[in-house]
């Protein structure tokens, strides 16, 4: 009975290895399959020059426009993801600190909000656009991006801010602190890393989703000047230029794509090493 | 100079402060209305002409002739949903035993980076690395096995690539279950004798079994709107699949490939905005459901 025992254990702990190593090996062959293909065609001159005449036949150009065009994109958004999320996030850990059915109601809400496919916030950003008779512009994605990453912002922040010990609260209350006070200079002193990696993390997603901004933000050849322009993105240049038949433009592709991991992983590095040299400012209990 | 008293009256601040929390707080509730609004808006013009059931259950799709039967696509999507599931599901469940289990730190400081990195690339960089490496695996190697020739575009392309993206989402809740075990259950199952293994087994995994459940279905709503990287590999061919080598089309990847032409034909951006509206109240009905009950087995 025993060795049954034993044996299976052994099994099912080969099988758990196995499992593991393949999601490492799975990550490991994206990049390295991508970039593989994308490197050898990256170029100074893809990173720095818009389109020029006949670019999509082949002839000479790059997607700086859609390097540009998605920086605004996704800092635009972010930005105004960040400045509805922060207040948000703070009513929830400083002023319903005590209201646990209505925070978890919040909570709820925005879990159901973080589960909404994008292309479900692209069409609805659409039919506002139809509704207000805008075109497809700039400002239209920035609306359309910052409303999808809104809960997944606030939920990050979330997460950080409950853990700040609640001494820290009732001690900036019995000093007489106002609630805004308590936000602004306390909270968000102790929480800074983790928001700033909250923020990072909407930054990530706004420059990676492309379903959302599809029917909103438009395509363009042309660095957008304003607002109200259409404008370029890394996601929707991989896209269109991976169905073109012509193997100039589908390398461009590959090389866009490199590009995109790249700024993603550098995203992603930059959080981790924030949160590492912040983590040592904290207050601990 | 009067901004400035903001900036030295504190009860002022803090009443903008409070108000602008309010606002904020607000979007929040008032967003999810007015999205089912909004495309409910959008797509009544359809709805008053056709009755939901013909539209679901129906399969003919002439958007021409004002014929939209959403059952072609309803069933693709189902069919990639549930195979990125059977290959995810599993994996997952071993992997989040594994790292809360049994790993040791240094795998852990490895898995973390990893799985972040994996939840943090855009779709379209799946869906790029499908065509470079799932397609031709499937019309070199696995339809060849099989005893078929196939172009590679199929739902099972879909359906691999959709897996490796959900499994950082889905890893990532089933870790978090696990870490809310009490220790003192598995302490107590191990002083009576049991190895290892008995204890997942029997009440690691059954303690959980509810949250376990419902990070599948969370896993599940997300691999169902999916859009970007199944469309660029699933292949885009309106008829009803009957085999995972076969080209599907689902729903996401009917609004995202046809919003060019949806105003030059009548009816279609009708056609389209229900489509989305039936994408957001399933996804939306499947992560009710699953958040509630990981909220209940909690408490």
């Amino acid at each position: 009975m025993r060795k049954i025992l034993k044996i299976e254990e052994r099994f099912y702990r080969v099988l758990m290895f196995l499992s593991t190593t393949f999601i490492g090996t799975a990550l490991f062959v994206i990049l390295f399959s991508i970039l593989r293909t994308g490197l050898p065609h990256l170029s100074w001159e893809m990173l720095s020059e818009i389109p020029h005449g006949g670019y999509y036949f082949g002839k000479s150009g790059g997607i700086f426009n859609a390097i540009v065009g998605s920086v605004y994109l996704s800092l635009g958004s972010s930005l105004i993801a960040f400045l509805v999320g922060l207040p948000i996030a703070m009513f929830i850990n400083i002023h319903l600190i005590r209201h646990t059915k209505f925070v978890a109601v919040i909570r709820f809400l925005l879990d159901l909000l973080w589960g909404v496919p994008s292309i479900v916030y692209g069409a609805f950003g659409f039919t506002i656009m139809v509704f207000f008779g805008m075109r497809t512009s700039l400002m239209a994605g920035i609306i359309t991006v910052s409303l999808f990453i809104l809960p997944i912002i606030v939920r990050a922040m979330d997460e950080v801010l409950r853990n700040v010990p609640k001494g820290l609260l009732e001690s900036a209350k019995s000093l007489g602190s106002t609630n805004s006070e308590i936000a602004y200079v306390v909270y968000f002193k102790q929480c800074l890393p983790g928001i700033i990696t909250a923020w990072l993390l909407a930054f990530g997603r706004a420059i990676g989703d492309a379903a959302s901004i599809l029917f909103t933000t438009g395509y363009t050849d042309y660095v957008p000047h304003a607002l109200n322009e259409p404008a370029a993105t890394l996601p929707l240049a991989i896209f269109f230029q991976l169905s073109s038949p012509i193997p100039e433009v589908r390398e461009r592709a590959y090389a866009a794509s490199a590009i995109l991991i790249f700024i993603v992983l550098t995203v992603s590095v930059v959080s981790r090493i924030l949160s590492c040299k912040y983590n040592k400012n904290k207050i601990n209990f | 100079m009067n901004w400035l008293k903001i900036f030295y009256n504190r009860k002022l601040r803090n009443k903008i402060h409070h108000s602008w929390m309010w606002i904020s707080l607000g979007i929040v509730f008032v967003l999810p209305m007015s999205l089912f609004i909004g495309l409910m808006w959008k797509s009544a013009i359809l709805l008053n002409q056709q009755s939901v059931f013909d539209l679901l259950f129906s399969s003919e799709w002439k958007p021409m002739a004002g014929k939209f039967g959403y059952l072609t696509f309803i069933v693709s999507s189902v069919w990639v949903t549930m195979i990125a599931l059977l290959i995810a599901g599993p994996v997952c469940l071993l992997t989040a035993i594994h790292l809360t289990q049994y790993a040791k730190s240094w795998v852990l400081k490895i898995m973390a980076p990893v799985i972040d990195i994996l939840a943090g690339l855009p779709s379209v960089i799946f869906g790029v690395w499908g065509i470079l490496f799932v397609i031709p695996l499937l019309a070199n190697h696995i339809g060849p096995f099989f005893g078929k020739s196939v172009s590679g575009y199929s739902i099972l392309a879909g359906a691999i690539v959709l897996s490796i993206m959900i499994i950082p989402f889905i890893l990532n809740i089933l870790i978090e279950i696990f870490q809310t075990v009490p220790k003192e259950l598995s302490e107590a199952s191990l002083a009576l004798g049991a190895t290892r293994w008995q204890t997942i087994k029997f009440v690691l995994l059954k303690k959980s079994s509810a949250g376990i459940v419902s990070a599948f279905g969370l896993g599940m709503s997300r691999a169902f709107g999916e859009t970007i990287a199944v469309l660029m590999v699933v292949g885009n061919v309106v008829h009803l699949p009957s085999g995972v080598f076969q080209p599907g089309y689902p729903l996401p990847s009917l609004i995202a490939n046809n919003y060019g032409e949806m105003l030059s034909i009548p009816m279609y951006d009708s056609a389209l905005m229900f489509s989305a509206l039936l994408l957001f109240v399933i996804v939306l009905i499947f992560n009710a459901i699953s958040r509630l009950i990981i909220l209940r087995s909690s408490h």
